[in-house]
């Protein structure tokens, strides 16, 4: 037997005996477990699943056991995925920061920096938020203005940033703001971290049309940040928040994996909402539900596909570029098809009437809409296609 | 499952490229329509793709063929589509080499395959029966007559039937068994019509009226049900990658045109409308291509199962029709008046995509076969 065989057996053995049965069921949305100064579990297993995986460091499996990582391989971090795949354990915690923030801190932050920051971040203890979009600076992110002006051994944060997702349950936030105001638009930006109790931060939450929210709105009122609390050069932040946009899409699948409930079985839906026999009109919500289905199916063996060009060391840039557009635009066409299949039963707000699985999908077809904006629109994906994967012109 | 090219199907690929970019670009197409070439392809063209060891690939080498797998099919349809290749690889290699292989009897297949895969015989299967693809809907009768059989009845439309040695046809017999019959060319009884079609290629209608053929004439003992099905499943993965090629050549001519037509002093590629279009399409082929690929790895699979190979072809049946009718209207569009000229290629693709699309079953047909074989 093979080292990797090895490590698979041991693997399967140990989240056999550690994995409660109960943290083997579906995920309600509810019962997600966050990362972060005070973790909520609603019972005993999630508690001691969180601290079983946290103390084998297989929050963040691949990094380093110095700073807190399980030191696996690729390989053992992908037999470890599909291991926990077969015994459909749910992830232990969700956390933002290891998975966007992390691998950024991993390649430019200082020594000292990743002593002070990784450690706690992979034992699960602190939450973080990413403040990058402004009212004023979207798609156009560069364009941002909150500024950070260089005062002793502090920066003197003022400004606000918007769309901040659970900026109002988390530790720390990670921010792009502007400490070079005369510099060109990308060469006057720095990355930065703080911690949100910080004195002259406040937050408040947005309300989105899928109801109460955890996305937020913050402000910065001559908030002070250690200058050792920048990462990587004064200046030089715009190619590190790009970085970690990249690591956004992989941590949106991860996540909307695990906790959103868009996995519907169309079928099923078919079978209890539509009249039998059915109208012509009816067999037409039949065959667009047969076509969301052939398109999810390709989509699937598109990312197959990225995964295996990747391994065969071939260029996959043109496939990446495409997954979250396809993805989303996808899910959202799939709830619309679903609202019409449903009928009024999609489009209850609360309580009785419905049950709960109707009101999950109320819910998840409206944040559908939110889906293809965030982490880079629609409309700005099929930019990127055209003029890097497709090399068209620049407008005049 | 493997939706990448391995190195023997990049090589297939890099050989099929250079051999039909100089032997058979599309002007070979043009040059057969305009010459009206009966055959519907070109016979030196195709005699070096036989040299080539094409029509060998997916047979055994017991039948006289490389054994390099269904697979290798992939590559070569792909680029047939690119080029525009016209050839009897589909129809007599593909349908009628693949039901001699899974019906024939031992004597059966020595006696055919080796014939097919050198090209000394040429066969052409004849199946429909109606406007449209419906391997069910058979009724062309053969009925049993002392040793041998009697075919009476019609088929509509018979790809690379004209100037065939022969036909496979299918018939169904008593008790609703389907049986795969080999009518010969000179045979009493058999009459042709030709149909002439968008894309110039080989299409007929046949009649038989009360043909006479021997017992050793239909391929096997069993009913063809099973086999007929396996085989047009190894026909429109074929199709798939014809129609995908053809998409992605009409695409990259696009992209071409959106780079170097210029109109109001800028490329018209710096216009985000059609930029976004042009990303869009991108996007749609590459889905297809996936699908594409998965249905190939199923039909390579030992022992797959039935149900997830129908459901695979006919995803990628499904997507590479889709995506080659969008492509092919967005990009006429996108090329203005010069795309709806006949001296311009893009009129001979969508020609050919169309009937491509059509050929043993357009998205309509798919996706009822897809749903009718998701697991439950
Ligand atoms: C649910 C959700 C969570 C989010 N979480 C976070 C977070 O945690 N942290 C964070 O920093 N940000 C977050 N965001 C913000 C997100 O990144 C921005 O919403 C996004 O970048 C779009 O910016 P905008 O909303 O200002 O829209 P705008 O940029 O103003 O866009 C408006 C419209 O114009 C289009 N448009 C803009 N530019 C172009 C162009 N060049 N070509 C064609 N069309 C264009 C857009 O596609 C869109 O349709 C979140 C957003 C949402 C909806």
């Amino acid at each position: 037997m093979n080292e990797l065989e090895v490590f698979r057996q041991e693997t399967r053995a140990w989240l056999e005996a550690n994995c409660p049965a109960s943290m083997r069921t579906p995920m309600p949305s509810d019962e997600m477990v966050w990362g972060g100064r005070t973790v909520e579990f609603k019972h005993e297993d999630q508690r001691l699943w969180f601290e079983r995986m946290r103390d084998k460091g297989w929050f963040c499996p691949d990094w380093p056991v110095e700073y807190g990582g399980g030191g696996l391989s690729p390989q053992q971090v992908a037999i470890l995925d599909a291991e926990m795949r077969r015994l459909h354990c749910r992830p232990p915690q969700i956390n933002l920061g290891i998975w966007m923030l992390g691998p950024v801190l991993l390649e430019f932050a200082s020594e000292q920096q990743k002593q002070q920051f990784l450690p706690p971040m992979a034992g699960g203890e602190i939450r973080w938020c990413q403040g990058f979009s402004e009212p004023n600076a979207g798609s156009d992110l560069a364009s941002l203005r909150t500024s950070a002006v260089v005062d002793g051994e502090d920066f003197v944060v003022n400004g606000t940033k918007i769309w901040t997702s659970y900026g109002n349950k988390s530790d720390w936030m990670y921010a792009l703001v502007r400490t070079g105001p005369m510099e060109p638009k990308q060469a006057g930006i720095s990355l930065i971290v703080l911690d949100m109790a910080s004195p002259g931060v406040t937050v408040s939450p947005i309300d989105l049309i899928s109801g109460k929210s955890s996305f937020c709105q913050v402000f910065f009122d001559n908030v002070r940040v250690p200058r050792s609390q920048l990462i990587g050069e004064l200046n030089g932040g715009w190619p590190l928040g790009k970085a970690l946009l990249q690591h956004e899409r992989s941590a949106m699948s991860k996540f909307s994996e695990s906790a959103l409930p868009t996995h519907f079985d169309l079928g099923e839906f078919l079978g209890k909402y539509l009249a039998s026999p059915q109208t012509t009109a009816e067999t037409v919500l039949q065959q667009r539900a047969v076509v969301c289905l052939m398109q999810e199916e390709s989509f699937r063996l598109t990312n197959q596909r990225i995964y295996q060009t990747l391994r065969a060391r071939q260029d996959a840039s043109g496939l990446m570029a495409i997954a979250k557009l396809v993805h989303t635009e996808q899910e959202r066409s799939k709830f619309e098809l679903l609202l019409e299949i449903m009928g009024n039963h999609a489009m209850g707000w609360q309580g009785e009437g419905f049950d709960q699985r109707e009101l999950d999908l109320t819910g998840a077809w409206l944040m559908s809409f939110a889906q293809t904006i965030a982490g880079g629109s629609s409309e700005v994906q099929l930019n990127v296609i055209a003029k890097r994967v497709l090399g068209l012109p620049e407008a005049k | 499952m493997s939706l990448v090219y391995n190195e023997d199907q990049l090589q297939l690929q890099d050989s099929a490229r250079d051999f039909l970019s100089a032997r058979s670009p599309a002007s070979v197409q043009r040059a057969i329509r305009d010459q009206d070439i009966a055959a519907g392809y070109d016979a030196g063209v195709w005699q070096s793709m036989l040299d080539l060891g094409w029509s060998a690939v997916a047979f055994s080498e017991a039948d006289g063929g490389l054994d390099f797998g269904f697979a290798g099919f992939a590559p070569l349809f792909e680029e047939i589509g690119r080029h525009l290749g016209a050839s009897p690889l589909l129809s007599s290699i593909v349908l009628c080499g693949g039901l001699i292989e899974q019906l024939g009897s031992e004597q059966q297949r020595q006696q055919r395959l080796p014939q097919l895969i050198s090209g000394e015989l040429r066969l052409a299967l004849a199946l429909e029966e109606n406007a449209r693809h419906a391997p069910e809907a058979i009724q062309l009768e053969a009925r049993r007559d002392g040793d041998g059989w009697v075919l009476s009845g019609e088929k509509t439309w018979v790809a690379d039937a004209r100037e065939a040695d022969g036909w496979l046809v299918v018939a169904r017999e008593s008790e609703g068994r389907c049986g795969v019959f080999h009518v010969r060319a000179d045979q009493a009884g058999v009459q042709t019509s030709a149909r002439s079609m968008i894309d110039s290629r080989n299409m007929a209608a046949l009649r038989l009226d009360q043909v006479r053929v021997a017992a050793d004439d239909r391929l096997g003992s069993n009913d063809a049900g099973k086999a007929l099905d396996l085989v047009l499943d190894w026909g429109r993965a074929c199709l798939a990658a014809e129609l995908l090629g053809m998409s992605e050549t009409a695409f990259s001519m696009t992209v071409e045109y959106l780079k170097t037509r210029v109109q109001f002093g800028v490329p018209i590629g710096s216009f985000q409308a059609l930029q976004h279009r042009a990303a869009r399409l991108y996007a749609d082929l590459q889905l297809a291509r996936s699908s594409m690929m998965a249905a190939f790895a199923q039909l390579d699979r030992p022992g797959g199962d039935d149900r997830e190979r129908r459901r695979l072809v006919s995803l990628a049946k499904w997507q590479a029709g889709q995506v080659a009718q969008r492509v092919s209207n967005e990009a006429i569009q996108m090329h203005g008046g010069i795309g709806v000229t006949d001296e311009y290629d893009l009129g001979l693709f969508l020609k050919r995509m169309r009937m491509a699309q059509n050929q043993l079953g357009n998205s309509d047909y798919h996706c009822q076969r897809y749903s009718d074989n998701r697991s439950a």
